[in-house]
């Protein structure tokens, strides 16, 4: 590079646009924050059992194996769509059959859920099917 | 190796190789996991290997990067670290809550661990890569500061450089978006929005400063090239690499409930962000064709080129095979996320830290570089591991197709599990380029033990 292009002119170069840009990005944030309402099913968060089932499906680590809207492990299915691809009474005797034994098929853990538990995850992964996420995933396997 | 407390950097170059080796024998059940679903089942269950697999790459990438910077800080500051003891103290207390966390993996269900490290208290677990306890995460909070307070004094202390500069702003970028870590709001969208700040912002950010300010370093060091020139070329790196990832956070925000603007702010942006990581590449080349010595380490010239190829590659070109809005809606948390992340993380930050190994090691061990023998062996370890990666990205990357064309594509679209079955024949090519790269690495790692030629 040119020497007329010196070392401090591009380290202010470096400087100013990050916080150009960081800017920007906090400006985009702010925006999205007043824009999410509309989106993210806030006002089903008034019922416990939601939050009850986030914490369910955090401490039986379930990101380790599925997806939630994409996002995870690509071990298993998606679960941001799994209740209206199996309604609430599928994924229930689901989770209560685990693991199936299957000999050389994928398995998943008993979690030794109560059906209480089971009732206030459903009730999560509800919430999480309602989300507008444009129209993602492009059809109902996930 | 110019000054003592340099050698600091030792453990920890030598707990993350440990951890790296942990890393691939987890990555190989899982790997087989894929294909044989109920190996080791119920007794190491797959998200337990896989947490193990991608925790201990992120631990020993930290451990990489603090062993490094304590290596150049004081080369670059021309003193001593402020204070050596605590950066091995350090090193003790990170090792031993890495290790712990590992062992209450692998020994109680993950909830019981939830329940006895308090995640009532504040909870931040069972969130991809940052499922440690929140116990764990203070003490990461805690080791990053005691780094950052030791390499900073002594960088205000001494001379500073552009890298030194450079290499800490990126260091404490790391430490402060590490925070939001912390935030774990019920509301599911936000939750994942913050969550990117941590995973995004450090992966596509802030660690892109650490990679350049090392490999700048490195080149210098091996090159002999004016400081001046490759500070210039630092700078235009890390500048292109946050103007294009800042926002390039965007792509993440297609479909997680984010209003839909971000489908164009993330597409344009991080369609640029291969342009860093294209210029590293020219970089390296560029330094090691211009150089004015020849350094007899010519293994740690190899793994920084090695580094502009395959950052360029994994980050940069598989990044943007599936980044732009339209693409992704298919490829989303398929397969094809799976293989751009395996290239990524190998081509840019382990290969910079095994960069900085190959370089510093042989200083520490009080010799220039190694002898003959060990460099040709550490140059097998090298294409070995390398050639593994791109053939294990490719075979992922031919699942990825596959699987998208059949679940999400076809008009009459195969279940999950249904797919999962089509697949089968890549996601064992995939195991077996797997064992080749725990072959390279094992011949790597003997590396370290080859001596000079003895007649026999």
């Amino acid at each position: 590079m040119s020497s007329a292009f010196s070392t401090s002119t591009a380290r202010n170069i470096f400087f100013g646009g990050t916080v150009f840009f960081f800017l920007m990005f906090l400006a985009l944030t702010f925006d999205t924050q007043q824009q999410l309402p509309q989106r993210d099913q806030r006002a089903q968060l008034s019922n416990p059992q939601i939050a009850a089932g986030k914490k369910l499906w955090e401490v039986n680590n379930c990101i380790g194996c599925h997806t939630l809207m994409g996002e995870g492990a690509y071990f298993a299915p998606e679960l941001g769509n799994v209740y209206k691809r199996r309604g609430p009474e599928f994924i229930k005797a689901w989770i209560q059959a685990q693991p199936t034994g299957a000999p050389g098929r994928r398995q998943m853990p008993q979690f030794n859920l109560s059906d209480k538990d089971i009732d206030d995850l459903v009730a999560f992964l509800k919430y999480a099917s309602e989300i507008n996420t444009a129209n993602w995933p492009p059809n109902i396997e996930g | 190796m110019q000054y003592k407390s340099q050698a600091v950097a030792k453990p920890y170059f030598i707990g993350a190789l440990g951890l790296f080796v942990a890393q691939i024998l987890f990555g190989l059940i899982m790997g087989l996991q894929y294909v044989v679903g109920d190996f080791l089942f119920p007794e190491i269950p797959f998200n337990v290997a896989r947490m193990v697999h991608t925790n201990a790459l992120i631990v020993w990438l930290l451990m990489g990067f603090m062993g490094s910077a304590y290596y150049l800080v004081p080369e670059e500051a021309e003193r001593e670290l402020y204070s050596p003891k605590l950066a091995i103290v350090t090193f003790w207390v990170f090792l031993v809550a890495a290790a712990l966390t590992v062992v209450g993996y692998l020994a109680v269900p993950y909830a019981t661990l939830a329940k006895i490290t308090g995640n009532d208290l504040l909870p931040t677990m069972g969130r991809e890569f940052l499922e440690q306890p929140t116990v764990t995460k203070i003490g990461i909070v805690l080791v990053a500061l005691s780094m950052l307070f030791n390499l900073s004094m002594t960088y205000l202390k001494g001379r500073k450089t552009s890298i030194t500069t450079v290499l800490l702003l990126g260091l404490w970028g790391l430490a402060v978006f590490f925070l939001f870590s912390f935030y774990n709001p019920t509301n599911l969208v936000l939750d994942k929005f913050y969550w990117w700040w941590v995973v995004h912002l450090w992966v596509e950010g802030v660690w892109e400063l650490i990679l350049g300010a090392l490999l700048a370093f490195v080149l210098i060091k091996v090159t002999g090239v004016d400081r001046e020139v490759i500070e210039k070329w630092l700078y235009v790196i890390i500048t292109l690499a946050l103007v294009t990832g800042l926002i390039g956070t965007g792509h993440h925000y297609y479909w997680i409930g984010t209003p839909e603007y971000w489908q164009w702010f993330g597409s344009v942006f991080s369609a640029l962000e291969p342009i860093p990581f294209f210029a590293m590449t020219l970089f390296a080349f560029n330094m090691v064709n211009r150089r004015r010595r020849e350094h007899p380490n010519r293994a740690a010239t190899l793994w920084a080129l090695g580094t502009g190829v395959m950052s360029f590659l994994g980050a940069g070109v598989w990044g943007f095979l599936h980044t732009l809005a339209p693409v992704n809606f298919y490829t989303h948390g398929s397969q094809i996320t799976a293989a751009h992340g395996h290239m990524a993380f190998y081509g840019a930050y382990v290969m910079v830290v095994l960069t900085m190994i190959s370089y510093s090691m042989p200083l520490m061990r009080g010799r220039q570089a190694n002898s003959n023998a060990s460099q040709v062996m550490e140059m097998w370890g090298f294409w070995l591991m390398t050639i593994a990666m791109v053939f294990i990205t490719l075979f992922l990357t031919a699942a990825g197709i596959l699987q998208v064309w059949l679940q999400r594509v076809a008009t009459t679209p195969l279940s999950f599990m249904a797919t999962q079955d089509q697949l089968a024949l890549f996601y064992w090519l995939r195991e077996g380029t797997g064992v080749v790269f725990l072959i390279g690495l094992l011949v790597y790692l003997a590396s370290f033990f080859k001596g000079e030629k003895v007649a026999a």
